[in-house]
């Protein structure tokens, strides 16, 4: 009997291209990117950062709902994003709003999904994506199918979804991964490993040792990546994509990253199961940090760039917020005629009775 | 006595049994270290142990399992669902495996299973937490459904959950959790699954309800009063299966009735009620049994739940309905 676990999980080991410091370790997996690309990288980055803050005191204020803070996944989030084409499809999980921003999903409308307003969940002409899924797990297999439809419609497009260290031990994770493998599907599978789902952590979850692994048993390539670093998830995601639409299958990538706020802003308290060396150990990991000094050593970014770049994001937030605030109130009679094409009498008589009520 | 939330009940209950029976499990997402996401859990693990008290993998069909494998071994689980929204995910687990324990091995084998699940409406949470699914499970042949409206019956009702030979689906309205406290006894004590509790008694109408709603009932009930309309408050406490025994001694007295369910219209509990009643005490009703419930769509997104969950006005509306008929 040869045991092989050994020889598989050696072989998973952390893809990087930046380091802590900013300096590239890999130069033979630079990305191929022009100096105005990799600022367009560092914007996003800056801006999301702006817009976790913002939106974490606003939720404190009252004037957003559910929300799941996202500094610390800036490079898992964004740099898998820049590698797609503006047609590929989106199926993110509760913490990928910011992916669907940068898709094209208005600000507005992302404060209205937070605010629990259905047309936050109604995505523009030409965004190619789903609103967050709350379920986890339930996008994997999802992607599967989307992922299939673009294969047999013949287009030069992925269908890429997001989860986190906990939606791996779904049982949709693998029947996602499966499915797409089996079909040879557009697909890339990403998780974004940032060590906890909610209080527990990462070696609770699994006793596999890389999360990347799992596409073993789907038949498909894995990688595990550092997810603090923009151009290591850049270019994992830029390879798997190109992977996809030349039929070679779908990846699984796992980035390993971390979160700095709480789980989400109900109520959690992440001081009950992490402790702050484990946040500073991490919070030198920095995204931003090491991507700022790898651009400022080649001169591409400067501390003026930076502050234009968060005062033009204070700015379209506080616009998107004011424009949340205009936008009509969601109403029963607007959900009930949600429901269906077209309504069945219960509704209709239910539609009378909501009208009535909602005139009071 | 002391005055307690639930949520301090269902934790006292969960202490109680832990203590009381070494084969008592409590696991689940979140139960261990964090104490569960409300705090159901709080200091179990600490006090139990990692061995009683444990987190699970994120997997919902994977802690059914567990559960119905561990009740095979003679343990006396109690896996929680985080939010009752998830229970699709776990739905062949409760209702194709657990609940089906007993007669598919012809009576060999049971499955002593109490699944608590938070769930219920009026806390604005995200889409498929708030969700009214007890119908799902009323359903289902082999399974009672629990569902507290108090502190008090939250700790006895969960003790006694806990120590029924077959599952039970215990579920935990979340805007009951903190909202008041009332007297819940330090020591232990039962309330027998499927009673019902006249929670006020009145002569003119029987209210029936269940959960979060029975608060609305009761608000309703001192405001008809003023109006010299006495309404009898009955909370099924059980709506699976359901103490019809109660419901009609009291319709027999009040002979018009109303039920109020948080849940959707279509099917679900209150249906069944009103069947029932009709059945067993027609001669006795003097008006048809009305329904107050939500309208027939999903659970809103939250801002507009508000408008969405019946209230104490629309059983106001509903007695002199059947009051004047
Ligand atoms: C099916 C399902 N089960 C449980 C939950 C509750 N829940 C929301 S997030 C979460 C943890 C997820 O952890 P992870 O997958 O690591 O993602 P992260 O939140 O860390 O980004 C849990 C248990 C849910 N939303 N859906
Ligand atoms: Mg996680």
């Amino acid at each position: 009997m040869k045991h092989v676990l050994e020889n598989i999980e050696s072989q998973f080991e952390m893809f990087q291209v930046l380091n802590e410091k900013g300096e590239i370790v890999n130069k033979d997996a630079m990305p191929d990117l022009s100096d105005e690309q990799l600022k367009e990288l560092m914007t996003r980055m800056v801006y999301t950062r702006v817009l976790d803050q913002r939106s974490i005191a606003l939720n404190r204020q009252g004037r957003l709902g559910f929300y799941a803070p996202t500094a610390g996944q800036e490079a898992s989030q964004l740099g898998s994003h820049y590698a797609l084409d503006k047609e590929d499809y989106i199926l993110p999980g509760y913490r990928d709003v910011p992916q669907l921003i940068w898709h094209g999903l208005p600000l507005y409308q992302a404060f209205l999904f937070s605010r629990g307003h259905f047309h936050g969940n109604q995505m523009p002409e030409g965004v190619n994506a789903l609103s967050p899924q709350i379920i986890i797990g339930a996008q994997y297999v999802q992607a599967a199918g989307v992922a299939l439809g673009l294969k047999k419609r013949g287009k030069k497009n992925v269908a890429i979804t997001y989860t986190g260290d906990g939606g791996t031990s779904q049982g949709d994770f693998y029947e996602g991964m499966n499915f797409a493998a089996a079909y040879k599907a557009n697909a890339i599978f990403i998780v974004q490993n940032n060590g906890f789902a909610i209080s527990v952590p990462r070696d609770k979850q699994t006793a596999a040792k890389t999360l990347a692994q799992k596409a073993v048993a789907a038949g498909i390539e894995g990688i595990q990546v550092d997810g603090m670093d923009v151009l290591a998830v850049y270019a994992a995601t830029k390879h798997a994509r190109e992977r996809a639409i030349n039929g070679e299958g779908p990846t699984l990538i796992e980035t390993l990253t971390y979160r700095y706020g709480p789980h989400t802003m109900a109520g959690d308290d992440p001081t009950r199961y992490r402790t702050s060396d484990l946040d500073s150990e991490w919070e030198k990991k920095d995204p931003l940090v090491r991507f700022r000094t790898f651009l400022e050593n080649k001169n591409l970014w400067s501390e003026e760039e930076e502050n234009k770049v968060i005062e033009k994001a204070k700015a379209e937030i506080k616009d998107a917020i004011k424009q949340a605030d205009k936008y009509p109130k969601q109403k029963v009679t607007d959900l009930i005629s949600n429901m269906f094409e077209t309504l069945p009498t219960n509704l209709e008589e239910q539609m009378e009775e909501y009208k009535e009520k909602e005139s009071k | 006595m002391a005055q307690k939330t639930m949520i301090q009940a269902i934790t006292d209950a969960l202490r109680i049994e832990l203590k009381n029976d070494e084969n008592v499990l409590v696991f689940g997402e979140d139960v261990g270290k964090n104490g569960g996401v409300f705090r159901a859990t709080e200091g179990l693990q600490d006090e139990f142990g990692e061995d009683r008290v444990f987190d699970t993998p994120l997997a919902e069909s994977g802690i059914g399992g567990l559960a119905t494998g561990l009740a095979l071994q003679g343990y006396r689980p109690v896996p929680e669902i985080q939010f009752f929204g998830f229970v699709y995910e776990v739905m062949d687990s409760i209702n194709g495996q657990m609940a089906r324990m007993r007669y598919r091995s012809g009576n060999t084998k049971n499955a002593p299973i109490t699944i608590p699940s938070p769930f219920g409406g009026g806390v604005h949470t995200p889409e498929l937490h708030a969700d009214s699914l007890e119908g799902l499970i009323a359903q289902q042949p082999g399974i009672k459904v629990v569902i507290p409206s108090t502190p008090y019956d939250a700790k006895g009702l969960l003790l006694a959950s806990i120590r029924d030979n077959d599952p039970v689906v215990f579920l935990e309205h979340m805007k009951l959790y903190r909202s008041f406290r009332g007297e819940v006894p330090d020591e232990d004590y039962t309330i027998e699954l499927g009673k019902a509790d006249v929670k006020r008694e009145g002569k003119d109408v029987t209210i029936i309800s269940y959960g979060a709603m029975v608060h609305a009932a009761l608000k309703a009930a001192d405001e008809l009063a003023k109006d010299n309309i006495e309404a009898e408050v009955i909370d099924l406490r059980t709506v699976s299966p359901i103490d019809y025994e109660t419901i009609i001694k009291s319709v027999e007295k009040t002979n018009h009735a109303i039920v109020v369910q948080e849940a959707q219209r279509q099917a679900g509990v209150a249906a069944n009620v009103v069947a029932e009643i009709q059945e067993r005490a027609i001669l006795h009703l003097e008006a048809p049994v009305l329904r107050v419930t939500a309208p027939d769509t999903v659970y809103p997104f939250s801002e507009a739940e508000e408008i969405w969950l019946p209230d104490h006005k629309d059983i106001i509306e509903k007695v002199n309905e059947v009051m004047n008929f």
